[in-house]
């Protein structure tokens, strides 16, 4: 597929795994942290971390927005489904989210509850013009990529009133979770990971540009490259970094500029600041309640937001005591550093999010790293051989 | 979660729809968002709507900085 078979070519991954290689001075440690669990994925998937020199680490982020949506907001949208009866319309990638009681969405409707998958926010729309007797509510979660889309069909719902459709908003923003990671006050408790430097976000930059990454450069003195997602464009990334490290910068530097632009796509924001607000606050999986951090459907399309025409309540739910996905989102630990990890939590039955998205943490690790954690067998090293 | 695919618009459609191939693949998708697309860019497609044209010349260029890296220190910009 073109722009995306160039950009995994394998000689020119060993062209720039050689570099990084060369440039990494032995002397000091590179710690960059991916925001974004599109590049968590990408790294995993793609070997990129076996092609780094032992200096340089790469450490997860929280840009999963499965892997921080709370137990509680699942749990507003498996009882909207359950107890009110409402064709509840989601992403597939929250079906299976662990929430309360061990319930899931997909538990939801396997219970009853009329839960439906779309791929789109259009056809959650469609599902309601196509069902007028029923109440229909799309789940909508993510970052600034994924909140253009639900901003234009609340727009057409209004302006088509259409009377039995509400969307349970739960779209959340990157610089927000990039500050709280760099200070919040829970880093005493959980520690914190030292940070040379970001590779920051693909697609949610397409919208909102390179500009609001400058603050982090400026202010917390932490280079920052926007990243495409092909396993190349990490890699020159982290290029890119080692060299802002190396030469003492904190710079926004643009690697995915075949797509992203400083201003980023004006129409979108334009049109997300039309239909959505700031809430005071929101509370994130892994990173708890994180003020100005995710948005909430404006006064004037009160009547297509799910929270006001349900009159829901949200109520916090602890995570699993054992389950480390706070720790993991922050990358204070690895995810074979938790107790669960591959033994009761895997992607068949998830306990934390970090296992359920394939972009989290700890599916990307279970499903492409787990075995190079494990000491190789060697034949000397087998009772029968030690015995012969 | 924010995975978008490069498409290539085969052809402009009402209401601001687009009919595109992904990978071989045609799909119908919004182009609500992008404005001024015409038939054969790229754009990349989120959950159904495109958010962003692909630029031929950075892309090639970039392709270029990534060969360069490996072979010439310093060469990347």
């Amino acid at each position: 597929m073109k722009y995306v078979d160039e950009f995994r070519d394998g000689n020119i991954a060993s062209g720039l795994a050689a570099a990084i290689a060369r440039e990494a001075n032995p002397a000091r440690r590179y710690q960059f942290m991916e925001f974004c669990g599109g590049h968590t994925h990408a790294i995993s998937r793609h070997g990129v971390a076996d092609l780094l020199p032992p200096n340089v680490r790469m450490i997860h982020g929280p840009g999963c927005p499965v892997c921080v949506l709370p137990i509680g907001r699942v749990d507003l949208a498996i009882n909207l489904a359950l107890e009110r009866g409402v064709v509840l319309c989601s992403y597939g990638d929250t079906l299976r989210v662990p929430a309360s009681n061990g319930r899931s969405l997909l538990k939801a409707k396997a219970e009853g509850a009329d839960v439906r998958m779309v791929y789109s926010a259009a056809d959650a729309l469609k599902i309601a013009r196509a069902t007028l007797a029923r109440e229909v509510v799309f789940f909508a979660i993510g970052f600034e990529t994924t909140t253009p889309p639900t901003a234009l069909v609340l727009r057409e719902a209004r302006s088509s009133a259409v009377a039995n459709f509400s969307v349970l908003c739960n779209h959340v923003l990157t610089p927000a979770a990039i500050v709280n990671i760099l200070e919040s006050p829970e880093v005493r408790t959980l520690g914190t990971v030292p940070l040379d430097g970001f590779v920051g976000p693909a697609h949610v930059s397409t919208v909102i540009g390179t500009e609001p990454y400058e603050f982090f450069a400026q202010e917390y003195r932490k280079p920052v490259v926007i990243t495409g997602f092909e396993p190349l464009d990490v890699l020159q990334a982290i290029l890119m970094l080692v060299r802002q490290v190396n030469e003492g910068r904190t710079e926004v530097e643009n690697q995915f500029s075949r797509v992203v632009s400083r201003e980023g796509n004006v129409k979108a924001q334009a049109l997300v600041a039309e239909v959505f607000e700031l809430r005071r606050a929101f509370e994130w999986r892994g990173l708890g309640t994180v003020p100005y951090s995710a948005l909430a459907i404006r006064a004037e399309f009160a009547a297509f937001d799910a929270e006001r025409r349900f009159g829901l309540q949200y109520r916090a739910v602890p995570d699993n005591k054992a389950c480390e996905c706070g720790a993991i989102l922050r990358g204070v630990k690895r995810p074979i550093e938790c107790k669960l990890f591959g033994t009761a939590c895997t992607p068949e039955t998830p306990m934390g999010s970090c296992m359920v998205s394939s972009e989290g943490a700890c599916a990307a690790h279970y499903s492409y790293g787990r075995f190079r954690d494990r000491a190789p067998v060697t034949p000397a090293a087998t009772p029968a051989a030690v015995n012969a | 979660m924010c995975l978008a695919v490069p498409a290539r618009i085969l052809r402009l459609e009402a209401g601001d729809m687009a009919l595109v191939d992904v990978g071989g693949v045609r799909k119908q998708v919004s182009v609500a968002l992008v404005d001024g697309l015409v038939p054969d860019e790229y754009v990349i497609v989120h959950v159904g709507y495109a958010l962003a044209r692909i630029d031929p010349a950075a892309a090639a260029a970039t392709l270029v900085a990534m060969a360069a890296a490996g072979i010439n220190a310093g060469a990347l910009v």
